[in-house]
């Protein structure tokens, strides 16, 4: 079974913090990571390929300095690594971001699944794997939680809703973006870690790609940022003092309209 | 559209670098440098810039007018019900249609769903879009997907909102992408732009660190997935007139290649946490898992929603599915209890937006309480269970 598996390098959340005076985002040396919920995408990934055999191929979309995400997959079990880099590239919103990856998995050409995370820390969109699905034509599962059996060219998982889980049957090649509750990605193995030491990591730029340049970077974006700022800060909280019943009965006294 | 910096006026200050949300400018030899990989052409560091040496050029809004008018909604069904969030996205819609002079429009994809068409229009429908199909019965995404492209590509409206739910979110990803359309998700701000007519989205980015404003100048309809419990609903009006139409549509947009085979209920508490006024949320501070039925008693007094940390799912003490936070559920109620949570950015992003929140921990440094509204420092063990007494008293319960 080939699966591959489409990543994002992003900020890491712990490491974001504002800067009081000015009350922006202080970026300077934060570190990045691979977006926490495409952990659990390369591990199943990695998982269904010691399970059914096969090969895995792990692709983002990103600055040349995306390849350490990428080396990191390696150390953790996939095969091959492909980078997509080009500053025609830059810019892209969702919707050009799912046209480039698909254009590239169109390229890699044999795939029985697709795997992305739900969404990725810094954007919390969501849109880029449905959309993937609908470049590809393929069916599409979103935030599956449990691959429960796959045979026959068909996979049977279970999808997460508000109020429980779904449980769907789908024909492969299919697109899954999966959440948290599906795996506990491994730790890299020192074996792995070599290799990707050594990996040689396959960079496309647009000229790789079979794209429309109309479709890609910012021009293939529908979507433009207009206005970034800081959201107000929360009012300063209220403590209430004292012993248990009388800042319970202070608490109640606030809140009891609103309940 | 283009970005650059004018050498001769920039003194290398970085006072850019500090305001850019993404972490695209350096200063390299005195003079800043901008990496286009990261650049999203925001303009923050223009307006950051006091000596004017950076130089936005953006593409200018086309005076191309659209023949698309309406603001439509999707009304979300799940086993014939009708979601909350699309009440409160028609209440929204209404505003916005005012302020363009249009009409507010309902989708709504289901089986044996005609009389609940007419509770969308005392919603604030003008007019409801309604495809009874047994195969629209539960939502699949292909299907789904098909018959908006068609009534979309039919009736051209001008602004598609959706929730931002499991099934909204992928659901809308899909449409944007068949009709060439921009999708803005997650919104938590909606407006208009009167001068040149289109709509202005807000959302959060970095689990709410920043705030972005988004337009889609070029494409039509403007698409945005909205968060539950941020738009206000109108009350219900049994009068209000409206019309449903009926569309059919052609079998071969009904089929779908994935099957549903079965939905399985599992939330413990009976109410779910999106749709939640309140919620009651654990965390380690609990200490075993049977101590969750203090938070769990202080909720179903309230009639609200448990959620949990995710301390406390990773050790097992409560499912998933009640994870509120950056890997599992962003939720923003009318109140957020934190009982023995101590508030790591992680969990933050994923409640900050609560209307109130109240912090119930027995470390007055956690940062919990640098976002509560209201706060307790204390012995949980004590304040909680007297705080559910009270409010039973209060309550009358």
């Amino acid at each position: 079974m080939n699966i591959i598996v489409c990543i994002k390098q992003v900020p890491e959340t712990t490491d974001v913090k504002i800067n009081p005076e000015t009350n922006t985002l202080i970026r300077e040396g934060v570190k990045s990571i691979i977006n926490p919920f495409d952990m659990y995408a390369i591990e199943e990934a990695v998982l269904l390929k010691e399970k059914f055999g096969g090969k895995t191929t792990v692709i983002t979309m990103g600055p040349p300095q995306a390849q350490e995400a990428l080396r990191e997959a390696i150390s953790l079990g996939v095969d091959e690594a492909i980078l997509l880099s080009d500053r025609a590239f830059a810019g892209s919103d969702t919707w050009a971001t799912s046209y480039t990856l698909a254009s590239a998995i169109k390229k890699i050409g044999q795939y029985d699944l697709v795997i992305c995370g739900k969404q990725a820390s810094d954007g919390d969109t969501a849109q880029v794997g449905p959309g993937i699905a609908v470049w590809l034509n393929i069916p599409q599962v979103a935030y599956v939680k449990k691959v429960e059996d796959i045979k026959d060219n068909k996979a049977i998982v279970e999808s997460m809703t508000e109020e429980g889980y779904d449980i769907i049957e789908t024909p492969l090649p299919a697109l899954f973006t999966v959440v948290k509750e599906i795996n506990t990605p491994r730790l890299p193995s020192l074996k792995g870690m070599m290799r990707a030491k050594k990996a040689e990591i396959i960079t496309w730029t647009k000229n790789e790609l079979d794209v429309d340049n109309d479709k890609i970077g910012l021009k293939g974006s529908p979507t433009q940022v207009v206005k970034i700022f800081t959201p107000p800060k929360r009012a300063g909280g209220q403590i209430f003092q004292g012993e248990t019943p009388e800042a319970v009965e202070k608490l109640v006294n606030a809140i009891k309209d609103v309940v | 559209m283009s970005i650059a910096i004018i050498i001769e006026k920039c003194t290398g200050c970085s006072l850019c670098v500090k305001a850019c949300p993404f972490g695209a400018i350096k200063v390299v030899d005195k003079k800043a440098v901008i990496d286009f990989h990261k650049c999203n052409l925001c303009g923050a560091c223009v307006d950051a810039c006091k000596f004017k040496a950076i130089l936005l050029e953006k593409k200018e809004v086309k005076k191309t007018s659209f023949d698309s008018k309406g603001v439509w909604v999707f009304a979300e069904q799940k086993k014939g019900k009708l979601q909350t969030v699309g009440f409160e996205l028609l209440g929204k819609a209404q505003e916005l249609a005012k302020k363009l002079g249009t009409e507010v429009a309902a989708v709504l994809l289901g089986h044996n769903m005609e009389h609940q068409a007419k509770e969308l229009i005392a919603r604030g429908a003008d007019i409801v879009y309604l495809v009874d199909k047994e195969e629209l019965a539960n939502y699949q995404s292909e299907p789904y997907t098909e018959v908006l492209v068609k009534l979309i590509r039919k009736y051209k409206p001008e602004i598609f909102l959706c929730g931002a739910t499991t099934i909204g979110r992928s659901l809308i990803s899909r449409v944007a992408v068949k009709i060439n359309a921009g999708l803005t998700a997650d919104c938590t701000g909606l407006d208009i732009d009167l001068e040149k007519k289109i709509l202005l989205q807000t959302r959060p980015a970095f689990g709410g660190n920043i705030m972005a404003t988004i337009i889609t100048p070029n494409h039509r309809p403007q698409m945005s997935t909205v968060r539950h419990k941020v738009m206000k609903e109108l009350t219900p009006d049994k009068n209000r007139k409206g019309k449903v139409i009926k569309e059919d549509v052609e079998p071969s947009l009904l089929v779908s290649r994935t099957k549903l085979l079965d939905i399985v209920e599992e939330i413990e508490s009976t109410v779910n946490l999106a749709e939640a006024d309140i919620i009651v949320s654990g965390g380690r501070g609990l200490r075993e898992p049977k101590n969750f039925s203090l938070v769990q008693d202080l909720a179903k007094t309230l009639g609200a929603a448990v959620g949990s940390s995710r301390a406390a799912v990773d050790a097992g003490w409560m499912p998933y599915s009640h994870q509120v936070g950056q890997t599992g559920r962003t939720v923003c109620p009318k109140i957020y209890f934190a009982i023995g949570i101590s508030g790591q950015i992680q969990h933050l992003v994923g409640m900050q937006s609560s209307e109130i929140i109240v912090a119930i921990n027995n470390d007055p440094h956690a940062p919990i309480f640098q976002v509560a509204t209201y706060g307790i420092v204390g012995d949980l063990f004590e304040v909680v269970p007297a705080l559910t007494k009270k409010f039973k008293e209060v309550l009358k319960k």
